[in-house]
């Protein structure tokens, strides 16, 4: 059977037909991306004071992830215009940039950041404990400053017994009292020598840094995971229009598959977009 | 470079053709690099402090729609079919009522501000 307008348009739309069927998609894509980023607006505006952490993340390898999503978006764009200039070889070349810069963003967000997480440890003090921990937390210096209390100790889980927590500082915790320690930093400063114990008694809530740790956490991960899922499957289909067997469409009807590359690079660049306002919103703000 | 025509039999034509497709090309690349230099501009942003942390999402939040702006050019909706225009105008009334719900959500529970 064969599929009508996949090249030429529909007179009464003036588009082929996957045109309308992948903004249609997208359209559900937004209402989807939609309600995460409408939770996470939520959870941040209602955050209590010193529960919204800031500067955990890695900034330079999130903005080198982002430099490697916004370079495939120009190279699948240059796969298309290649497709349409009847460069096949343009076209393999530029479908496996595309390719690689997806899988390097997937390896990093799956093989680096997340399990760097996996093994950071966050403990949230009782508040009425607050003041016996004051040399990790510095919150009489931050008081006077207006800042927003810390109530989090984190570092790296040296070991623990039923009682406490032996915690290597992150050097926040570690030096509470430098002014340096107020803001993040661009280059992540590592875990210091300096080792906390901590009773349980006198903790709320400890966790690695997992969904359950906070909002924060959880809404990292969950819109990160869905739009790596998206990453994924947008690599998969570009595999597959890299592969031989999208050579023979090309022979048949090279139009055919410029028009495949064209709605696929859309979904790669809402894909793109996604990661416009989860970069700064995550790893920034 | 919306719904092209088939390309031509005719080589002249094919010539004009792949001639505008590669003027194309050089906007792609200069978007590209335009995209580029916002993540820069905006990593920077973020450690100038503008007063308020509001004042700060609200600039970031800006320098990303400017980037947004930018991606349309990739997906070509400078010239679409007027049906894009369609959908894409009720995508954006719905997700801005989305948006709508969680703000009169937010001042729903008094208790908490």
């Amino acid at each position: 059977m064969e599929i009508p307008y996949t090249v030429s348009t529909r007179p009464d739309t003036g588009l082929w037909n996957a045109k309308i069927g992948i903004w249609l998609f997208l359209a559900s894509e937004v209402m989807l991306f939609g309600a995460l980023f409408s939770a996470y607006i939520f959870l941040r505006i209602d955050a209590a004071p010193g529960t919204w952490p800031h500067g955990l993340l890695n900034v330079p390898v999130g903005t080198m992830n982002t430099a490697i999503l916004i370079i495939s978006s120009v190279t699948v764009v240059l796969a298309w215009a290649a497709l349409k200039m009847r460069r096949y070889r343009a076209y393999w070349w530029y479908m496996l940039a595309t390719i690689t810069c997806g899988l390097i963003f997937l390896t990093v967000k799956l093989a680096y950041e997340w399990p760097q997480k996996f093994e950071h440890f966050g403990a949230y003090i009782k508040p009425d404990a607050l003041a016996k921990y004051e040399q990790y937390l510095g919150n009489e210096r931050r008081l006077e400053k207006g800042l927003e209390p810390r109530i989090e100790i984190t570092g790296h889980l040296h070991s623990q017994n039923a009682k406490e927590y032996e915690v290597a500082l992150d050097p926040v915790n570690a030096h509470p009292d430098d002014p340096a320690m107020d803001r993040p930093h661009f280059i992540p400063l590592p875990v210091t020598e300096k080792i906390a114990t901590i009773e349980k008694a006198d903790v709320q809530r400890a966790t690695m840094f997992l969904p359950t740790h906070s909002a924060y956490f959880a809404s990292y991960f969950t819109i990160t995971g869905l739009h790596g899922l998206h990453v994924l499957g947008g690599v998969l289909v570009f595999i597959y229009m890299w592969l031989p067997v999208s050579k023979k469409i090309y022979q048949r009807n090279p139009e055919h598959l410029a028009n495949r590359v064209e709605v696929s690079g859309l979904f790669w660049h809402f894909v793109d977009l996604v990661w416009i306002f989860v970069f700064p919103l995550f790893y920034l703000l | 470079m919306n719904n092209p025509p088939d390309i031509s039999q005719d080589s002249k034509e094919y010539e004009e053709y792949a001639h505008g497709i590669q003027k194309h090309v050089r906007g792609y690349l200069m978007v590209g690099a335009l995209l580029l230099t916002f993540t820069v501009i905006t990593v920077a942003l973020s450690y100038v402090h503008f007063g308020t942390d509001k004042a700060n999402i609200a600039i970031a939040m800006l320098v990303a729609t400017i980037k947004a702006g930018a991606v349309a050019v990739f997906m070509h909706l400078a010239a679409e079919r007027r049906l894009i225009y369609r959908i894409l105008i009720f995508t954006g009334f719905f997700v801005l009522g989305l948006f709508w719900l969680i703000l009169l959500a937010w001042y729903d529970y008094p208790v908490f501000h």
